[in-house]
Parts: C-alpha cells; sequence; structure tokens
C-alpha cells in the first residue's frame, strides 16, 4: 500500500468541500484535537458520495458511525471516514433537531453504514431517509424507547414480564 | 367476497396442473442455539433445495447496552466491561480503550507498561487466533485440532494467570500503565513457550488441518469476499487481509510503540483457489500467530526496567473536555472507540464501540447468496465472529 502520498490536511479537505458545496458545509472549529466538520443535514448523501469518489480524497471506508444525544434539543451523527489509499481521515458531524430526528441515509455510499444507521436508529431514534432496511438491530422489534438518550426510562412490562429487577426491600 | 379462481388456489399451493413440478422456497432458521454459530445467533435462511437464497442475520441475543453502562461508571469502571465485549480477546478491548482515554488526557505512559501491553496483546491474539483456528476445525468435522489448540491456548491463558490472577477477565491495562508488574521467570516461560508453539503450528498443526484434503475441499473457493466488497463493507482484520488488501494498524497507523518492532503483514494469495475465500482468511490467522511470536520475542528482548504506572494518574481521574477516536487491531480488526468527555463527569459522557465483529458479520448476507447450505457454517466460521463483541 503506498503511504503518505497524497496526504491531505484536514484544512485542505475542509477548504475543497467548501468550494464544492458552500454554505451546506459549515463553519467549524479546526484546532481542537480530531475536529468535526459540521455538514447540513439534507446535503450529508451527496458530500459522503463526493468524499468516496473524488480521486484524491477517495474515502472509501467509513470506520465508524455514532449517534451522539447532544443536549436538551439536538442529537448529532458523526462520520468518521478514512482512506485507505492516501491514509488521511476526516470526521463529519451532522446535528438534528430530536423532534425531528431525520436524515438522509448513507448506506448507498458505504455498505457498511446499513447495520450502523440501523443501530443508531435502535439506540438513539434517528430516522435514516431511504435506508433499505430500517428496522431495530440489537433490541427486539416491539422494544419501547431509545436506550441511549439521556432521558430514556425503561419500560416497566415487556409482553407480560417486568423489565428491571425488582428492587430489594430494606426489612 | 371476492372471487376465488381455482388457478390461483393451484399457484398458491404450487400444484397448478399446468405449472409441472412448481417448487417453493424453504425457510430455515439456523440458531439462536446452534454449536457452529459459536455464540446466539440466529441466521434467517431462504432456501432453494440446498442452495441459500438469502441469509439475514438476526443478532441482539447478547445485548447489554454496554454504551450505556459506561456512561454510569467512572473512567477506570469501563474497563471491565470493555473485557466482557470480545471475552476471547479482552487485552484487546483493554487496550484500545486505554489508548483512547490516554489520548484525550495527553498523557505518557512509561516504557516499561508499553512493552507489557504489546507482550499481553500479542499473546492473546495467539489465544484468539488458536480459538478461531480449533472451532474452525470443529464446524468442518475435525475434532482432534480443537483439541490440540486448546492445549495450546492453556499456556497462554496460564501465563496470564500468574501475572493478573485471570484466565479470561482480566482487567490487565489500566489508564496510564498496567495492573501487575511481570513476575520472576515470566521471560523465561514466554519464551520456552514460544519456542515449542512456533514447532508446533509447522509441525502439528498445519499438516493435520490446515493442508488436510477435506478440509481444503471445504473452504477453498468458498464465501469469497473480493477486497472492492470488503472495504465497502468495513470488513477489518484478518478477513480483510485474507481479500488481499495489504493492511494492517500495527504498521499502517501506528499506535503504543509498534512502530519498533519488525513483522510482516500476511496478506491472502489464493493459494488453494481464489483470492479472499475461506481458506485464504483462515490461513492468514494461522500465519498472524507466528508474525505475534515475532513481535512478542523482539519486546521481551527491548523491554526495560521501570514503573509500570504513570505516577500523576490520580485515583480520581479528570479527563478534559473533547473527543476523540481510537483505534487498534484488535485479533479481529479494527477496534475503535469515540470517546466523549464533557471535562466535568466523572465517567465518559459517550463512549461508542467500534466493534469489528459486528461489521464483519454484515457481509455475511452479501457472500452467502447462492452458496450450499453446508458452506454457511463454513463462511461463518471463517469470519470468526464473537456474539458478545457484536452485540455488545
Amino acid at each position: 500500500m503506498v503511504q503518505g502520498e497524497f496526504v491531505m490536511t484536514i484544512e485542505e479537505i475542509y477548504k475543497k468541500l467548501r468550494k464544492s458545496f458552500g454554505g451546506t458545509i459549515l463553519e467549524s472549529d479546526l484546532e481542537v484535537l480530531e475536529p468535526v466538520v459540521g455538514i447540513e443535514p439534507q446535503s450529508i448523501a451527496e458530500v459522503s458520495g463526493f468524499l468516496k469518489n473524488e480521486p484524491d480524497l477517495k474515502f472509501t471506508s467509513l470506520m465508524c458511525l455514532s449517534s451522539v444525544d447532544l443536549d436538551e434539543e439536538n442529537l448529532q451523527v458523526v462520520y468518521h471516514l478514512h482512506s485507505m489509499d492516501h491514509n488521511h481521515k476526516i470526521i463529519l458531524g451532522v446535528i438534528i433537531p430530536k423532534n425531528a430526528a431525520k436524515i438522509p441515509t448513507v448506506s448507498g455510499v458505504w455498505r457498511t453504514a446499513n447495520w450502523h444507521e440501523r443501530e443508531a436508529f435502535d439506540l438513539m431514534g434517528v430516522e435514516f431517509e431511504g435506508h433499505p432496511d430500517h428496522r431495530r438491530i440489537l433490541c427486539p422489534d416491539d422494544w419501547e424507547g431509545h436506550p441511549l438518550r439521556k432521558d430514556y426510562v425503561v419500560q416497566e412490562m415487556y409482553n407480560g414480564l417486568p423489565v428491571p429487577y425488582p428492587k430489594e426491600e430494606d426489612d | 367476497m371476492p372471487e376465488i379462481k381455482t388457478d390461483d388456489v393451484y399457484i398458491e399451493l404450487g400444484k397448478h396442473p399446468k405449472a409441472g413440478f412448481a417448487t417453493d422456497d424453504m425457510i430455515l432458521q439456523m440458531g439462536p442455539q446452534h454449536p457452529s454459530t459459536h455464540g446466539v445467533l440466529r441466521i434467517e435462511c431462504v432456501t432453494d433445495g440446498e442452495i441459500i437464497k438469502k441469509a439475514t442475520c438476526h443478532i441482539g441475543y447478547l445485548h447489554r447496552c454496554f454504551e450505556k453502562h459506561a456512561e454510569n461508571v467512572m473512567w477506570q469502571g469501563v474497563i471491565p466491561f470493555t473485557d466482557r465485549m470480545d471475552y476471547l480477546a479482552s487485552m484487546g478491548q483493554n487496550f484500545s480503550y486505554v489508548i483512547t482515554v490516554e489520548k484525550l488526557m495527553g498523557i505518557e505512559v512509561p516504557e516499561r507498561a508499553e512493552y507489557m501491553r504489546v507482550i499481553t496483546a500479542e499473546l492473546q491474539r495467539i489465544a484468539s487466533h488458536l480459538m478461531a483456528y480449533g472451532t474452525y476445525g470443529m464446524d468442518i468435522g475435525a475434532f482432534t485440532p480443537f483439541l490440540w489448540a486448546f492445549r495450546e491456548r492453556e499456556y497462554v491463558l496460564d501465563l496470564f494467570e500468574k501475572l493478573c490472577g485471570a484466565r479470561l477477565l482480566y482487567n490487565y491495562m489500566w489508564i496510564g500503565g498496567v495492573s501487575h508488574d511481570v513476575y520472576d521467570g515470566f521471560a523465561e516461560e514466554c519464551m520456552s513457550f514460544l519456542d515449542t508453539f512456533e514447532r508446533v503450528v509447522f509441525e502439528e498443526f498445519n499438516p493435520i488441518l490446515t493442508y488436510n484434503k477435506i478440509f481444503i475441499e471445504r473452504t477453498a473457493n468458498v464465501g469469497i469476499l473480493s477486497p472492492e466488497l470488503a472495504i465497502d463493507y468495513g470488513i477489518t482484520g484478518p478477513c480483510l487481509r485474507g481479500s488481499g488488501v495489504d493492511w494492517d494498524l500495527r504498521r499502517d497507523d501506528p499506535y503504543s510503540i509498534y512502530d519498533r518492532f519488525d513483522f510482516e503483514v500476511i496478506t491472502g494469495k489464493g493459494e488453494m483457489g481464489t483470492v479472499g475465500d475461506c481458506w485464504d482468511r483462515f490461513m492468514v490467522r494461522v500465519l498472524e500467530m507466528i508474525e505475534s511470536v515475532k513481535i512478542i520475542r523482539q519486546a521481551l528482548q527491548q523491554m526495560p526496567e521501570g514503573p509500570i504506572m504513570n505516577e500523576k494518574i490520580k485515583k480520581v481521574i479528570r479527563v478534559p473536555a473533547g473527543r476523540v477516536y481510537g483505534r487498534t487491531e484488535a485479533p479481529r480488526g479494527e477496534l475503535g472507540y469515540y470517546l466523549i468527555s464533557d471535562g466535568k463527569g466523572r465517567g465518559p459522557n459517550r463512549l461508542k464501540a467500534r466493534s469489528p465483529c459486528f461489521s464483519n458479520l454484515s457481509v455475511l448476507e452479501e457472500i452467502s447468496r447462492g452458496c450450499m447450505l453446508a458452506d454457511l457454517i463454513a463462511i461463518i466460521g471463517s469470519l470468526d465472529i464473537v456474539l458478545g463483541c457484536v452485540d455488545r
């Protein structure tokens, strides 16, 4: 594997993205450790396709797709991309409101996103529009709520069985 | 009442007089309690005779919501939980988590501890690949290699037991160092194991299973995974290298002190069939054990004296606010942790585990399409999944 030949820094990639997509790439703080480049929710699939197919970017692998409960109002979906050909990395972040947590799927770009997005839907309740198999993956299909949200409360009964262990009462 | 045509009924029953011998698809449930699914995995196979049309994985039987647990414990308290994710390669799981936290804290680990981490992680890789070797033989129908592999694995577990008191779930790597220094005679015991082990691989393991004609017939040209497909599906570790992709995080994105060692990255070459078949994935694991032996030998020779914990680490760890993604080459592939700290809490604000088995398993549906039902067993075994790691 050829290494270090076309490595682009995060600033260069950011500038290139700004040039091609303009305002949909949000102002981002690139000074911190492992900066996150903000993207408008609606254009994530397009930007992803561009990042994967552009010859000097070639982000062929999606390392990780995480969902984050940011605060009272917002959720965030974070994409860690890596290019095996050029050995450079970028992190994309999309902020969506909790009451309308919808975002276009990127499973058409990287197929590994299929299961990762199902996991994000299952545990955080982010809906991915256009996903080919939009189901829960880890919890049962009829489970209520999304466990990784900060305000999640475990349901009391599941199919007639008590869910939390009964609390030990003092004598 | 809608009118019912006789033809429709016949078609539904698959017995239309004009249709000849109509056949139907059969849905076969494999698992969740099936010996060759290596845990609790259910695969819903739509079969046409013995040919698989579609194999859908149903996972989550071992789901404990590790990520939610991690939000409710202290920084060090997460380490035992990581042990229990991939219980066959706990050292690798510890390793990934602690280097992620250390990256965010910006602290150094003493030299000696770095060497201890590499030695234990590589010993763990041997133990884990031995398990893969043994159980894969058993899936295919060979019982003896399983016992032989377990005999060798026992030596590694004994070393770990003497080192830190535990055989499977170690909690050995701590933030800032490791929990126990080596005991007297560790290096000698380790070396004598490595010497025997190398001989055992070439003189016993390879003749009985790797180059066994029946085994080759069952695994060569089965479950072929092309390099493009592998990268697209986020496959990592031996499965990716089995497809001929020359990629290893230990060499290409070095962490800890891996840049000091001299070892080769093994890739599949299609020796017995096509590049990326089950035999290639299996062979990569066998040869990788030998590379681990090389690394451990070098590490044992270079290991300096000194402390094993960073002295600045206090009992209550403060981690500054920030986000970091750390990844290591665990025995089954790239294990990553995405860690978010708000700088105030006693534990992580969010910890996402990107487990290698989860991504590796997702390709099963794609590569098992059109193969025989018996080959599905061979394919699952060659992916070497651990359900604790898939479900977390």
